[in-house]
């Protein structure tokens, strides 16, 4: 099932040594990763161990200390200017826990926003192309809905949909399905594992275990603001090298 | 409508109570033309005291300290004096400092009465409206405003696009309660002769000696006036209720 580890296709997000501080606090000691064109890791760890802001970091959205990040043809940890930026998030989007729509556009509004104001893309065609991200996720029915009167799962999905507009290379999701109710985790994990297997790039921090054993190319578990461990996920999930790892998941599973 | 008018002639004949502002086609026009200034002064007000509120809660995010130094003290100049102070200080202050050499040698005013009152009451309005705008800004999830960023949106157009709608939704009741109070304040601009509904009220009570009845008319205006205020702010605020955000 697992999407062809694309193994010596090119990498398109290169991590190295990346260090983080809020403050005094270290949240990221030195983090390496890279994903190649296509790929999905998954990053499972305990909460606070700097998950979300490595997907920030990625993103742009939190400057790094130390280190390089690069993304596609970009040095996120050299960007300045706000059009650098603006450059580098349409190559890279990401998906929050909390969905974080616009709660006075309907859905399609949600998604037509970024390409009509940031991309100044033509509003007829953005239109098009929302109206077809919404049937692909399954919400067509509610595209003339405000997201305050759509469940959580809901709402994931169209946050997705609202990523995806920008026709991004990469996508990053941060514990997309922590705050739902159970029964529309399924729909947004479907929504995304049919991204992946199209051959988008993912990055998915992520507590369903058995999502990540059957999609991810790679998994690597964090802990403390350091990769742990990593490994395909057959390996890592099934033979832990580590004691730290081996001690979650037995938490966790 | 002749027999309309003539009613109150008849009214003051059989009862006393003296409306000319009904009757007498001068009063009449004099009250009439207060009326719309008073209306124009508020709508003017209206405008500039909520752009004002906009512009100063957008400075007052500024990366500048400076910025943020001068509208904190634009704020606290404004909300810790009286309006009718403000008022006084701009027309006599400021309004002497500028003036012309008028034809006759002697110095004109460059700046007109109304004006001066146009000025100090937006800012006096406007200085409660940076602070309600700001509460409302900062009530806005910081969440939100990161997911634009993480979609591109560059600071302004996150702050135009996103923040500054939600904001004005949830600042709505503030809001409309300092223009009630701005529309009620207009009537301190009797005290620089710009000819409003006060200040024509009072010409018109001493030509007639009807204070009473002059009384019990300004009463109902100003109570009409804000009436229609409140009512369309009302209808403003359910048009752009967004279906389960919030209040
Ligand atoms: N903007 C911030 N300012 C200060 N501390 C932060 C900020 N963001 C995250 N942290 C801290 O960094 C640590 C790691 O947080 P996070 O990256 O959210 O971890 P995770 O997503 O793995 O739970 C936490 O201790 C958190 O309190
Ligand atoms: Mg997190």
């Amino acid at each position: 099932m697992t999407a062809t580890p694309a193994v010596d296709a090119e990498p398109i997000v290169v991590i190295d040594d990346v260090h983080k501080s809020f403050g005094n606090v270290e949240v990221l000691k030195g983090v390496s990763l890279s994903v190649p064109k296509g790929g999905v890791v998954c990053i499972i760890g305990p909460s606070g161990s700097g998950k979300s802001t490595l997907l920030r970091c990625i993103n742009g959205l939190v400057p790094i200390d130390q280190g390089s990040i690069r993304v596609a043809s970009f040095d996120v940890h050299q960007l300045k200017t706000d059009q650098e930026k603006i450059a580098l998030r349409k190559e890279v989007s990401i998906v929050f826990q909390q969905y974080n729509l616009f709660p006075h556009k309907t859905a399609l509004e949600n998604v037509m926003m970024a390409p009509v104001h940031v991309l100044k893309e033509d509003r007829e065609e953005v239109r098009e192309r929302a109206v077809a991200l919404l049937r692909k996720v399954g919400l067509s029915a509610k595209a003339d809905v405000y997201p305050g009167e759509l469940s959580g799962g809901q709402q994931q999905r169209v946050a997705i949909a609202r990523s995806l507009a920008m026709r991004p290379e990469v996508m990053l999701f941060d514990e997309v399905t922590a705050a739902l109710d159970p029964e529309t985790v399924k729909d947004v994990l479907n929504t995304i594992r049919e991204l992946a297997l199209e051959g988008m790039t993912c990055m998915i921090v992520t507590h369903e275990m058995r999502f990540a054993r059957e999609l991810a190319d790679v998994v690597y578990f964090t802990d403390g603001g350091v990769i742990v461990e990593s490994g395909p996920p057959a390996e890592l999930f099934d033979r832990p090298v580590k004691e730290r790892t081996r001690a979650f998941l037995s938490q966790i599973l | 409508m002749e027999s309309f008018w003539a009613w109150f002639r008849w009214l003051h004949d059989a009862t006393g109570i003296n409306l000319t502002i009904f009757y007498d086609s001068f009063d009449r026009s004099r009250f009439a033309r207060g009326f719309v200034m008073t209306v124009e002064l508020s709508a003017v007000c209206i405008v500039l005291s909520v752009l004002i509120g906009i512009v100063g809660a957008w400075l007052q995010g500024s990366r500048l300290r400076l910025t943020r130094h001068v509208i904190y003290w634009y704020i606290q100049f404004f909300r810790n004096t009286p309006p009718l102070v403000q008022l006084y200080f701009f027309y006599f202050g400021v309004g002497s400092l500028l003036t012309a050499t008028g034809v006759s040698g002697s110095p004109v005013p460059m700046v007109s009465n109304v004006t001066w009152a146009i000025v100090s009451l937006s800012f006096f309005a406007g200085a409660f409206n940076v602070e309600i705008f700001r509460s409302g800004i900062e009530a806005v999830p910081g969440a939100t405003i990161e997911a634009a960023e993480s979609l591109g949106f560059s600071r302004l157009r996150t702050y135009l696009l996103i923040v500054l709608p939600l904001a004005f939704r949830i600042s709505m009741p503030a809001l409309n309660n300092n223009l009630v109070n701005l529309v009620k304040t207009t009537t301190l601009a009797y005290a620089i002769a710009v000819p409003e509904l006060l200040y024509v009220s009072s010409q018109i009570w001493s030509d007639e000696l009807n204070v009473p009845e002059m009384m019990n008319a300004l009463l109902i205006s100003y109570f009409t006036l804000v009436g229609f205020l409140v009512y369309a702010m009302h209808r403003w605020e359910r048009a752009i209720r967004v279906p389960g955000f919030g209040v």
